[in-house]
């Protein structure tokens, strides 16, 4: 597995390349190259399950090249990456027609996905900045695609705070250099754990916690994420939402914190991320409310559920890390499948403001029902995954003796369950407002892409069966956090 | 004192993101924390009255570790202009268009949205 690994960053980075050159020959060849492309990294992350590895470029050795490593919290992020890059390459051939310049936005797409993966894989601290940036400017021209008003708008906000987010970033690792003299994880790690923590490296944290907390949306840096999210066409918004701020702010956030700066050393992390993450998550939900673009309430509610995850981090049992690593993989799922919702709302009736909506549920029964699936799931209903990943982050804050934590969890996810409501209820169900005749239901690949997601939110809830504390795929993942470092 | 000429050139970038009204000046600010960035990691590396960090014929592995500045965040350095580059590239894009739409350069009239 360890000499396939920097095929997860060079298929997609290739087939950017490619797909301008030979679509201005074949018209059809973007849509299916992109999901062949999507499909077989699907596999690739399948086949990676359970397997630890690392790749060493060049002949340097891992201390100098930079090394690609696999271990099981980097498998649980190529699964999220790749399997919702899937589904959103499968909605994105009949969605993005509405858009002028298909081959553009694959190629771009695709650039943004092997960016995401280079961050799940890399070992090195400055190959880290180079794919966040990768993610980070193609995600800019992606929010920007529609090129109008709002777009432009909110692709500058979010283009500013991002740079300046990544500012930071890149000043936290300079300074680790300057006091570590390596870039390499692993033995910045070692180091850290034999010289203890000293104020550069103190600096060092607080600038990586306000860099990824911007590009996390956790509250006081949320401001970009409302506008961006919702303005850029449904597919990039299902996977802005679902998997960059996952992997370029919570994933790189809790390797830093628990794998390179031990958690021992710094005691006092943990309580910052609580407070972080509480704040988020009643900030994020009542704001949820109050919405009235469908988008925009997704949005939002994304900000709360980022919160949950945080939380869990933040208890640092090992309960509470299964939880939060649980959340993040079944968030990625139902919230990309609530955004492809609203982007097959907004593609039937032009219009994804739920005053003007209504009674869809007669002419979109099918976008209707796989709606209530995932709306069922984000509020934590009992069969389906977000209930048992929610029951495990309020049990982590009940055993951490945490009990006002649970009860705001308990609280918000109440909330989530009224806004996600507001949004069955006007959208899909509201019959006393006119249903719009010309709406149908959408096409059969975009249904596709839903029906997919919507089983996988039925299926993630069986990984549970193995037990609380150590699901099948989560447990290795917890695992690899606590694992090497000063924990060790 | 050098370093903290470096940390004065990203606030000062920091406080034109922050304060200007005019989007392509906020692009400039930016690109000054950039520059203020690149300079730090380039002082990271310096040592002084060292030499490039290029093995000459002749010289040994010894001689080179004991008098070269560290190449490394040269390397960085060249990487992060890159970036740079085509950040600046994409933002100087979305200033044109922002003026195209809004007929507009100042910030405060383009509030459609709110955060």
């Amino acid at each position: 597995m360890s000499s396939l690994l920097p095929l997860f960053i060079a298929v997609p980075l290739g087939a950017a390349f490619f797909i301008p050159l030979v679509s201005l020959a074949l018209k059809r060849v973007p849509d299916l190259l992109a999901n062949a492309v999507m499909l077989a990294l699907a596999a690739l992350a399948c086949l990676a399950i359970g397997q630890t590895g690392e790749y060493v470029p060049g002949g340097w050795g891992a201390h100098l090249g930079a090394a690609l490593r696999l271990d099981g919290l980097t498998v649980l992020m190529l699964i999220i990456i790749n399997t919702i890059g899937l589904a959103m390459a499968i909605f994105s051939v009949q969605y993005m027609t509405r858009y002028t310049s298909k081959l553009r936005y694959y190629s771009i797409f695709l650039c943004m996905v092997a960016g995401l993966n280079g961050i799940a894989l890399t070992g090195d601290l400055f190959s880290l900045y180079i794919f966040m940036e990768i993610v980070a400017i193609s995600s800019y021209a992606l929010v920007a695609f529609g090129c109008e008003h709002d777009e432009l708008e909110a692709a500058f906000k979010y283009a500013v705070l991002g740079t300046v987010a990544s500012a930071f970033i890149l000043i936290g690792i300079a300074l680790l250099y300057a006091m570590l003299g390596t870039l390499n994880m692993v033995e910045a790690a070692a180091r850290i754990a034999a010289g203890g923590i000293n104020r550069p490296l103190t600096m060092a944290l607080g600038l990586f916690i306000c860099g990824f907390g911007l590009k996390a949306a956790l509250v006081p840096f949320h401001a970009w994420l409302p506008d961006a999210h919702p303005s850029a066409p449904a597919p990039v918004s299902a996977i802005l939402s679902g998997v960059v701020i996952k992997t370029a702010g919570i994933y790189v956030l809790a390797r830093l914190v628990f794998n390179v700066f031990s958690i021992q050393l710094v005691p006092d992390m943990l309580l910052i991320l609580r407070t972080l993450g509480l704040v988020s998550m009643v900030a994020g939900g009542i704001l949820s409310l109050g919405q009235w673009d469908m988008k925009r309430l997704l949005a939002y509610s994304s900000i709360s559920q980022i919160g949950y995850i945080v939380v869990g981090l933040g208890l640092g049992t090992p309960l509470g890390l299964v939880g939060a690593l649980f959340h993040m993989l079944n968030h990625s799922v139902f919230k990309s499948l609530l955004f492809l919702n609203a982007g097959a709302v907004e593609y039937a009736t032009g219009s994804r403001d739920l005053k003007s909506l209504g009674g869809l549920w007669r002419n979109m029964p099918f976008t209707a029902n796989i709606s209530l699936v995932g709306s069922m799931s984000i509020s934590g209903i009992p069969p389906f995954n977000g209930f048992w990943s929610k029951l495990i982050i309020v049990l982590a804050c009940l055993e951490s003796g945490h009990p006002w934590l649970a009860l705001a969890a308990v609280a918000m996810s109440l909330a989530t369950l009224a806004a996600l409501l507001k949004m069955q209820k006007h959208a899909f169900y509201n019959d006393h407002k006119p249903a719009s005749a010309l709406a149908a239901e959408v096409p059969f690949l975009m249904r596709a892409a839903m029906i997919l997601l919507a089983v996988l939110c039925v299926l993630i809830a069986l990984l549970v069966l193995a037990g609380f504390r150590n699901p099948y795929l989560i447990g290795p993942a917890a695992d690899a956090l606590r694992a090497w470092g000063g924990a060790g | 004192m050098e370093y903290a000429l470096c940390m004065v050139l990203i606030a000062v970038g920091l406080y034109g993101a922050v304060v200007k009204k005019n989007v392509v000046k906020i692009v400039i600010s930016l690109v000054i924390i950039e520059f203020g960035i690149n300079a730090l990691l380039v002082l990271i590396g310096y040592r002084a009255a060292g030499c490039a960090p290029v093995l000459n014929p002749g010289m040994t592995v010894a001689t080179f570790t004991a008098g070269a500045v560290d190449p490394l965040p040269q390397a960085m350095v060249m990487t992060a202009i890159v970036i740079n580059l085509g950040l600046l590239i994409l933002m100087v894009a979305l200033c044109i268009r922002l003026y195209e739409r809004f007929g507009t350069f100042d910030i405060t009239e383009m509030r459609r949205l709110k955060g």
